[in-house]
């Protein structure tokens, strides 16, 4: 009976960890794989011209081959490490950029406070995606550049949350009684308000993480992003737009795509269901 | 003394539920809300329906009209001028339902939709019976009822919407919407218990007024024995899902044969009385899941015995009342309070 | 305190007054907002490392100093920033957005001449991204936590999820290229004599002129890249939906209703969905940013003469007038989308409080 027991509690899992949330990670372990050790499990060189071209999947291509020959899957494999890396870069500056900026805008208020919280308006009222493209048009085409262009269209998105909640903290007793107490202002914010801020900073943070991939890929779909002959899927999908009777360019990019947002959005669903029950219920 | 119920008992009444079980399947089983419900009630009565929150009253009376949440289980009979009502069509209730037989609720503003007017819920109500009604009609039917719930300027209230009335008022307009269709049958759950005292009365007067008028039956559930005693023809006390004792309401207030019955009494504060002088029954009615063996009072039951622990009693006809207590018959005589009769549960001085 | 009868919507009179003071203090703001727009829709241009003289002289000439000087001057770009800027917005208010280095035809013109398609577009996208997550939401909700709630949400996920200009790409090759069941690109065949345009709106043209063959033709080019467009909000809305109505089940007036008598599809539509109206209103113009994003990859992808692909071939191209121009118009229809949800909620929820 007693030993039941203990063997029922120990493979118990947490709470957090819905089957939505543990599908999800697994696919996100898997292309962080990739992204970690892309020479390992590509079969051939993404750069490499294997002669023939266009060629259909076959034991050797599993995907088949491009226009220049290339192999697909192989280039799918190596596209993990121009798309996860930047989304991530992308996601922790503007979450460092936009909650600085709205934690001064919730804190201090006044006139820089206002300037902030204008900009964010301003910026939030245009559609991202043509943002994004006129920022990214103007820095010129280059993955480092969309990331900047991503990063100018995502950072107003945590100024407004992060402000929010620090006006919300900030009522809040403990802090009135640091400020009674004489604690200056850096470790009032610091201290006693940030610490009380970041969760639904961070939820919606790795929710955006898909987003920020998928935008990635679309602007390198339509050439304001990862340049040839990197192997980006936006870009790769674009190859196979040319050449549309070769599906299988456009199919495993494309697949790749869709896993990864999918883990990530698999991943962030769990998250909300568990910290936002009232969301799904 | 003591003699079982008859089978025959309400057969002629115009609700009668006979051994209504209503369940809800948990991760332990199934759960019993309601044990094996009997009730009636005649044309033109008033039928009280007492006891504390989660005790399984309105339960029982949704459930007998279909609207129990989706995991529920029912089984049992509920039968309407002799039509069994349980495993009916859901069509054929939803035609029962709203034209012969209605309901209101406590809480009026949650009640009513808030983003209809209040016109359109009671058109709603006649258009679902009678597809064929104008809206011309339909509009002169609406303001004849409210006037007939006695709402001023019913012109002008026909198009506002709920969050514009009081609570006394939204009350009204329930009533209203549940007599649309002249029903047989009203049931209020707890129709005052949401509502300022002063309130309280008007609206318990207008339902006594209306079911004379209208030739109502009305089944009047509450917590609040006070609201019986002023209102109702006869009354059924429930406790854990089953009635413990029912009688015609002056037998009952006189000499109540069930010792939930005499708590609840004496737990009814009276003007003489200083408040902490005011009785309540000690302990806390069971858990859905934790029903206690035996009589399911018996653990706050003053006058337990052993075979109280462990014989669940069946209900009895003692003189005019109908009880489910082992010694219902051979309880000390009432004296209006629990003093005497149970010094160590009763209020001390 | 006159202000606080009006604000609970008394009634309908003052119901009116308090929209109308709503709506003129946003129609005070607007222009220091579209301002905003303006201006940081120019400045990005200003930060630029490519030149953008090379969308206007070819590689060759670009060696030339006295072509380059030539058209530098031609084009206004010898000129310092801040005259540049308040010409721009000097031009912007006689409605001269500056003329297109690539098609070297005004962009008002050029946008005026692409806008209805794009509309066309996402409107149809909007509609069926609505319809479908209502009814994902609607039969999530109802048959909560069984297979049906399971399959919704596994739909939303994916549209959420999937990369439109792929999905476009491969609607296209299976439906257009392998069953041929829908025409591929354009918004119609280019052997039919397109219908003299009146509304811009192919389908709309099409009906107006009597041309039953061409207005099939147009609904069926409308089609894929609606679905594609559409499905990609249809997931966020039909999640909300689901969320809203689960709560709003729960509520006693839904039990008031069924006591009344009231059928299951009446109680779900009519009661319990008309209390979810605004939020359902608010998140379908919040999808328009979506749309307007999602515009620009599929009218790429299906060759959509709209303003999305008149936007790529811009950024593309480094044509600064065409980027701005479109820049601000996206945000310009973002903040008109947003007003007209403000009184929408007023229409749907009486109770609505405007602050």
């Amino acid at each position: 009976m007693a030993l039941v027991q203990t063997t029922r509690t120990r493979f118990q899992l947490p709470d957090w960890a819905t089957p939505t949330f543990i599908v999800g990670g697994l696919v996100v372990l898997a292309w962080l794989a990739a992204t970690a050790f892309p020479y390992w499990l590509a079969p051939h060189d993404p750069l490499e011209l294997a002669g023939r071209r266009l060629q259909g999947p076959s034991a050797n291509y599993l995907l088949g081959t491009d226009a220049l020959g290339r192999d697909v899957f192989s280039r799918m494999i190596h596209g993990a490490r121009h798309s996860l890396p930047i989304a991530l870069i992308v996601v922790t500056s503007a979450v460092v950029i936009g909650a600085g900026a709205g934690a001064i805008a919730g804190y201090r208020g006044g006139l820089i406070g206002a300037a902030i919280m204008r900009l964010v308006d301003i910026t939030l009222s245009f559609p991202p995606m043509l943002l994004a493209m006129a920022v990214a048009a103007s820095l010129g085409p280059g993955l480092g550049n969309a990331g900047i262009a991503m990063v100018v269209v995502w950072w107003p998105v945590y100024a407004r949350l992060m402000r929010a909640q620090v006006l919300e903290v900030r009522e809040r007793e403990h802090v009135e009684a640091a400020v009674a107490a004489g604690a200056g202002h850096f470790r009032i914010l610091t201290k006693h308000i940030l610490p009380l801020c970041w969760t639904p900073i961070l939820i919606s943070a790795t929710m955006d993480i898909g987003q920020v991939i998928l935008l990635a890929a679309s602007l390198s779909f339509i050439g304001l992003g990862a340049t040839p002959p990197t192997p980006e899927w936006g870009a790769m999908i674009s190859d196979g737009a040319t050449y549309f009777y070769s599906w299988w360019i456009a199919f495993g990019p494309g697949m790749a795509i869709l896993t990864v947002v999918l883990g990530f959005n698999f991943i962030g669903d769990g998250l909300r269901d568990y910290f936002d029950p009232r969301s799904s219920k | 003394m003591t003699a079982p119920i008859a089978e025959a008992d309400g057969v002629d009444a115009l609700l009668r539920i006979r051994d209504l079980n209503v369940g809800f399947s948990g991760r332990n089983g199934t759960l019993p809300a309601v044990r094996g419900l009997d009730l009636h009630v005649s044309r033109g009565e008033v039928l009280g329906v007492v006891g504390e929150s989660g005790s399984g009253k309105s339960l029982g009376m949704l459930a007998s009209l279909g609207l129990q949440a989706r995991n529920a289980l029912v089984s049992g009979s509920v039968r309407f001028k002799g039509q069994e009502l349980i495993g009916r069509p859901r069509r054929e209730l939803r035609a029962l339902r709203g034209a012969q037989i209605s309901m209101i609720f406590q809480d009026p503003l949650s009640s009513l939709n808030p983003v209809m007017t209040v016109g359109d819920q009671i058109r709603e109500a006649l258009y679902l019976h009678n597809r064929q009604m104008t809206k011309q009609k339909a509009t002169q039917r609406v303001l004849d009822l409210l006037r007939l719930v006695a709402i001023p300027q019913p012109q002008g209230r026909i198009n506002q919407y709920p969050h514009e009335f009081s609570g006394g008022m939204r009350q009204r307009v329930m009533i209203a919407m549940a007599v649309a269709n002249d029903p047989e049958l009203l049931v209020a759950d707890e129709p005052t218990t949401a509502l300022d005292v002063t309130v309280q009365a008007q609206i318990m007067l207008m339902l006594r007024d209306l079911k004379d008028k209208l030739g109502l039956a009305l089944v009047l559930i509450t917590h609040d024995l006070g609201v019986v005693a002023g209102h109702a023809d006869r009354v059924a006390v429930i406790y854990a899902g089953r009635v413990v004792e029912e009688a015609a309401v002056r037998e009952l207030f006189a000499d109540p044969r069930h010792p939930y019955t005499r708590g609840l009494i004496a737990s009814i504060p009276k003007l003489t009385m200083s408040e902490d002088k005011l009785y309540s029954i000690p302990g806390a009615p069971p858990m859905l899941g934790a029903l206690p063996g035996g009589c399911a009072f018996h653990p706050r039951c003053a006058y337990a015995q052993d075979v109280c622990r462990k014989v669940e009693p069946p209900t009895h006809r003692v003189g005019t009342h109908k009880s489910a207590c082992h010694f219902a018959a051979s309880l000390p005589a009432w004296n209006g309070g629990l003093g005497a009769a149970a010094p160590e549960n009763g209020a001390n001085d | 305190m006159p202000n606080d009868r009006s604000r609970r919507g008394g009634n309908r009179g003052t119901l009116g007054k308090a929209m109308l003071n709503y709506i003129l203090r946003r129609g005070i703001a607007m222009p220091f907002i579209l301002l905003g727009i303006v201006t940081m829709a120019f400045l990005l241009t200003t930060v630029t490392k490519g030149d953008p003289l090379t969308a206007v002289v070819s590689e060759q000439q670009m060696n030339n100093p006295e072509i380059v000087a030539a058209a530098r001057q031609r084009w206004g770009l010898d000129r310092p920033l801040p005259e540049r800027y308040l010409i721009y917005v000097g031009n912007l208010l006689r409605g001269d957005m500056g003329t297109s280095f690539v098609t070297r035809r005004p962009v008002s013109t050029d946008l005026v001449a692409r806008l209805p398609a794009t509309f066309e577009l996402v409107l149809a996208a909007m509609i069926i991204g609505s319809v479908v997550g209502i009814l994902f939401g609607l039969l999530a909700a109802y048959y909560r936590d069984t297979a049906i709630d399971q399959v919704a949400r596994l739909f939303s996920l994916f549209g959420s999820s999937v990369p439109i200009f792929w999905m476009g790409l491969a609607l296209l090759f299976v439906f257009s290229v392998y069953f041929q069941v829908l025409p591929g690109l354009g918004r119609i065949d280019p052997r039919m004599s397109p219908p003299p345009v009146i509304t811009g709106f192919m389908t709309i043209d099409t009906l107006l002129a009597g041309d039953m063959t061409a207005f099939r033709d147009a609904l069926a080019h409308l089609v894929l890249p609606s679905f594609v467009l559409g499905w990609t909000v249809a997931g966020t809305i039909s999640r909300l939906v689901r969320a809203n109505m689960l709560e709003v089940m729960e509520r006693e007036f839904i039990l008031t209703a069924r006591a009344k008598g009231a059928g299951e599809i009446r109680v779900v539509l009519r009661h319990a969905f008309r209390n979810i109206l605004v939020p359902v209103l608010t998140v379908i113009s919040y999808s328009f940013a979506y749309l307007i994003t999602g515009a620009v990859l599929t009218e790429s992808v299906f060759a959509w003469p709209g303003v999305g692909s008149y936007a790529v071939t811009a950024a593309r191209s480094l044509d600064f007038p065409a980027i701005i121009g479109v820049t601000i118009v996206g945000g310009v229809m973002f903040l008109i989308t947003n007003l007209l949800t403000d009184i929408a909620y007023v229409l749907a929820n009486p109770r609505v409080r405007l602050n």
